[in-house]
C-alpha cells in the first residue's frame, strides 16, 4: 500500500469500507445527501448505508422509489444547483435506466453550459459476477461510462481503495462514477479510521517485477496478483498494476512499466469485445510501441452476456488460471 | 379571469369515454376555457406594471423569434432551430412569478423562456450564432442555451429530459429550506417519457416545490396529439401522482398568469407539486420556419389558432382597460426591434470560439 498509514487502523471488510466512505463525506459535506432505492430504513440491499439513516436523519439520507431516471435527474438537478449528491445505483446494470439522465445530461452539462454549470455528484455502483445473478445483475459495463467526456470512472479493488475513493469522488467537483463490486464485499483488509483520499486517476503498482506488467481492474486485481504469485514458479516475475481509475486512464504509469518489462497483459471482467482492454492495448502500441517484445494481450470475459449456472459463470469469468494460461501461450512456455 | 378547471390532488378522475378530439376541437376548448370567474383568492387583478411586463415578455420573446428564423433562412444560424411563436402566452405568464434564484429546465424550444426568464438578446444571438460571447461560449446553440445567473437550467435537446433535473432543483431548494422554487417545461409530446413520469412521482413523494408545466401544443413533433396518447387532458395524470391537476387556456396570458400564480404560491409554502397543462399552439413547424414540407396538419387549423393570438388578443385588452394606448405600443415593438438588431449586430461581429477552448469545460479542473 503505498499510502501513508494513520494510526488507527482496523481490518474492514470492503461492505464497511463503503459505508465509512459515506459515513466521512455527510459528516464533512453539509450539502452532501444520499439518495437511492432501499438506503434509508433497510440501510441498502448490501448493507453499507446500514446507520446512516439513525446518523444523518431522513432530510440526508433519502429512499427513493424505484425510478432510475428520476435518481439520476436528483442527481443532475441537486447537483448543479448547489448540493453534493451521493446518488446510489443498486445495480451497475440499471444504467441502462437512466442513461440519459447519465449521458446526455449529467456528463454534458457543464461543457454545453460552457463552463458555468458545476456537477459535483457521486454515483456509487455495484458491478461485477460470481453470484448467479445473471446476465441482468452482474454486467461490467464500466466500457459505457469512459466513454463519455466529462465523466469520470474509478473501481475500487479493495476495501482501502473503497473508503479512499469514495471521499476523493465526493470531493471533485465532476460527476464521478464509483464501480463498486459485488464479490468483494466480504473481503477484509486494513483500513484507517478517519477521512483520507484515494486520488482519481492515478494507478498503483501492488506488486513489483520485471519481465510482464499486468494491468487490471477492480476484483481482477487479486485475480493478477494469485496468477503473478504463480508465475513466480515458472521464471515470469510478472508486475501487477491496479489501474483504479478508468477515466481518467493512468496511462504513464503503465507505459512506465513496461519501458521496464517489455511485454503487456490487461485483465477485466467486462466483455472483450469493445472493452477497456482495447483502448488500453492500443494505448500502450501509441506511447510503448518501441520498448514492447510481444503483442499486448487481453484477458476478459468472452462475447457473451453473464450466464446463471455456477457452472458456466465460472468459465465466463476471467481468473488466475486464465491468465497464467494466456500468458504461457504468448510466451510459449 | 382565471381560467380554468382544477382537478383535485388523487381524486378518481373518472375514465374519460369520449373519443380523442381533433386538434381543431382543442381549439374551441381551450377558447372557452378563460371564461367563468375570477378567483376567490384574489380581490383585484395583478397592477398595470405587471400586465405592462407580461406585453413586454411576450414582444420580446415574439421579436426573438421571428428574427431568429430570418437568421436560420438566411443562413446566420447554424443547426437546428424550434421556434417559440405562438406559445408566448405561458412564459411570460409564468416567468412573471419567478425570480433569478427560483430555478427552470426548457425544452428543445427553449429561446422563449430563456427571454422571459430574463434572458438578454445579446449573448443569446451569439449563442446561436455559435460565438464565443454566447451564453455558452458557443458550446450549447439553440438547443442548449442556458443561464445559470438567471435560473435557466438549459434548453434540452433531449425530450423530457428537463422535468428530472427540475426535481432535483426543486429537492436541492427543499434540502437548503429556501423558498425558491423549480419549474420543469415539457410538452404534450414529453409527457409520454417515463422520465417525466418518475419526476412527478417523486417531486409529489417528497411534496418538493416543483411546477410541472406541460405545454400543449397539440402535437409532439410531427404527431398530433390523438395520435400520441389517448388522453386529451395531460392534466387528467396529475390523480396519479397526487397533485393538482391545472387547466389553463395557455394562449391567455393572464389566464397562466393566475393558474401559475396559485400552484407557484403553494409551492413556496410547502404544498408540494403542481402540474399545470396550458393548452396552445405553435405557428411553426417543429423545427426551422418553413419546416420539412410534412403534411401533418391544416392551414385552417393555424389560421383558427392565430385568431386566439396571444399577443393580439392582450394588446386589446390592455387598451380596452386603457393599461396601454396604441401608440405606447408600438413603442414597445419598436423598442424591442431596436434590440434586437443591436444584438443581431453585436453577434455577428462577435468572433468565432477559438479552436483552442475546444476542451475547455469537459471537466471542472480544479484551480481553473
Amino acid at each position: 500500500m503505498s499510502e501513508a498509514q494513520k494510526p488507527a487502523v482496523r481490518e474492514l471488510p470492503y461492505v464497511m469500507a463503503i459505508n465509512e466512505g459515506i459515513r466521512e463525506v455527510l459528516r464533512e459535506q453539509e450539502d452532501a445527501f444520499i439518495a437511492g432505492e432501499d438506503v434509508a430504513i433497510a440501510g441498502s440491499v448490501y448493507g453499507y448505508c446500514a446507520g446512516l439513516l439513525d446518523e444523518f436523519g431522513e432530510d440526508r439520507v433519502v429512499d427513493t422509489p424505484i425510478s432510475e431516471k428520476g435518481i439520476m435527474g436528483l442527481g443532475v438537478g441537486a447537483s448543479a444547483t448547489g448540493c453534493r449528491p451521493i446518488i446510489d445505483l443498486m445495480f451497475m446494470d440499471f444504467i441502462g435506466e437512466c442513461m440519459d439522465e447519465i449521458a446526455n445530461q449529467m456528463a454534458k452539462m457543464r461543457f454545453m453550459f460552457g463552463g458555468k454549470a458545476t456537477l459535483p455528484v457521486t454515483v456509487l455502483t455495484m458491478g461485477g459476477a460470481g453470484g448467479s445473478l445473471a446476465a441482468q445483475h452482474s454486467q461490467s459495463l464500466e466500457a459505457w461510462l469512459a466513454h463519455l467526456p466529462g465523466m469520470k470512472v474509478c473501481m475500487p479493488s479493495d476495501a482501502y481503495d473503497a473508503k479512499g475513493m469514495i471521499i476523493s469522488a465526493c470531493r471533485d467537483d465532476n460527476p464521478v462514477f464509483v464501480v463498486l463490486n459485488k464479490a468483494s464485499l466480504a473481503m477484509t483488509m486494513e483500513v484507517p479510521e478517519g477521512p483520507y483520499e484515494v486520488p482519481l486517476g492515478e494507478a498503483c503498482v501492488r506488486r513489483q517485477g520485471s519481465n510482464l506488467t499486468i494491468v487490471a481492474f477492480g476484483r481482477m486485481v487479486h485475480e493478477a496478483m494469485a496468477a503473478a504469485d504463480q508465475l513466480k514458479d515458472l521464471g515470469i516475475d510478472a508486475e501487477v498494476i491496479d489501474a483504479r481509475s478508468v477515466q481518467p486512464f493512468d496511462t504513464e504509469t503503465v507505459v512506465k512499466s513496461i519501458k521496464k518489462t517489455h511485454r503487456a497483459l490487461v485483465i477485466h471482467e467486462a466483455v472483450k469485445f469493445g472493452g477497456i482492454g482495447g483502448e488500453i492495448t492500443a494505448q500502450i502500441q501509441e506511447e510503448a510501441f518501441d520498448y514492447l517484445d510481444a503483442p499486448v494481450m487481453r484477458v476478459a470475459a468472452p462475447f457473451s452476456p453473464v450466464p446463471f449456472s455456477p457452472a458456466l459463470e465460472q468459465v465466463y469469468i476471467p481468473n488466475a488460471d486464465s491468465i497464467i494460461a494466456k500468458v504461457k501461450e504468448t510466451l510459449e512456455l | 379571469m382565471l381560467a380554468a378547471k382544477k382537478k383535485p390532488a388523487a381524486k378518481k378522475t373518472p375514465a374519460k369515454k369520449k373519443a380523442a378530439p381533433k386538434a381543431k376541437k382543442a381549439a374551441a376548448k381551450a377558447k372557452k376555457a378563460p371564461a367563468k370567474k375570477a378567483p376567490a383568492r384574489k380581490a383585484k387583478g395583478p397592477s398595470e406594471k405587471t400586465l405592462k411586463e407580461l406585453h413586454l415578455k411576450m414582444v420580446r420573446i415574439r421579436r426573438f423569434e421571428e428574427s431568429a428564423g430570418k437568421m436560420m433562412e438566411d443562413g446566420k444560424i447554424p443547426g437546428a432551430l424550434h421556434l417559440y411563436v405562438g406559445q408566448e402566452a405561458v412564459a411570460a405568464g409564468v416567468m412573471q412569478h419567478l425570480s433569478n434564484q427560483d430555478w427552470i429546465t426548457s425544452t428543445h424550444r427553449g429561446h422563449g423562456h430563456l427571454v422571459a426568464k430574463g434572458g438578454e438578446f445579446k449573448p443569446m444571438f451569439a449563442e446561436l450564432f455559435g460565438r464565443a460571447t454566447g451564453y455558452c461560449k458557443g458550446k450549447g446553440g439553440s438547443m442548449h442555451i442556458s443561464s445559470m445567473d438567471l435560473g435557466m437550467l438549459g434548453a434540452n435537446g433531449i425530450v423530457g429530459g428537463g422535468p428530472p433535473i427540475a426535481m432535483g432543483a426543486a429537492f436541492s431548494n427543499k434540502f437548503r429550506r429556501n423558498k425558491n422554487v423549480a419549474v420543469a417545461f415539457f410538452g404534450d409530446g414529453a409527457s409520454n417519457e417515463g422520465s417525466v413520469h418518475e419526476a412527478a412521482n417523486m417531486a409529489a413523494l417528497y411534496k418538493l416545490p416543483c411546477i410541472f408545466v406541460c405545454e400543449n401544443n397539440g402535437y409532439g413533433e410531427y404527431t398530433a396529439q390523438s395520435r400520441h396518447q389517448a388522453i386529451v387532458d395531460v392534466a387528467d395524470r396529475a390523480a396519479g401522482y397526487g397533485m393538482p391537476g391545472v387547466i389553463c387556456d395557455g394562449m391567455d396570458v393572464m389566464a397562466v398568469y393566475e393558474a401559475a400564480g396559485e400552484a407557484i404560491e403553494r409551492a413556496r409554502k410547502g404544498g408540494g407539486p403542481t402540474l399545470l397543462e396550458c393548452k396552445t399552439y405553435r405557428y411553426y413547424d417543429h423545427v426551422g420556419v418553413r419546416g420539412m414540407g410534412l403534411n401533418y396538419r391544416t392551414d385552417e387549423e393555424i389560421e383558427a389558432w392565430k385568431k386566439k393570438d396571444a399577443i393580439e388578443g392582450f394588446e386589446k385588452r390592455l387598451k380596452q382597460l386603457g393599461v396601454m394606448t396604441e401608440k405606447q405600443i408600438k413603442t414597445v415593438h419598436a423598442a424591442v426591434e431596436k434590440d434586437v438588431d443591436e444584438a443581431i449586430e453585436f453577434a455577428n461581429e462577435s468572433p468565432y470560439p477559438e479552436a483552442d477552448t475546444l476542451l475547455d469545460n469537459v471537466y471542472n479542473e480544479k484551480g481553473a
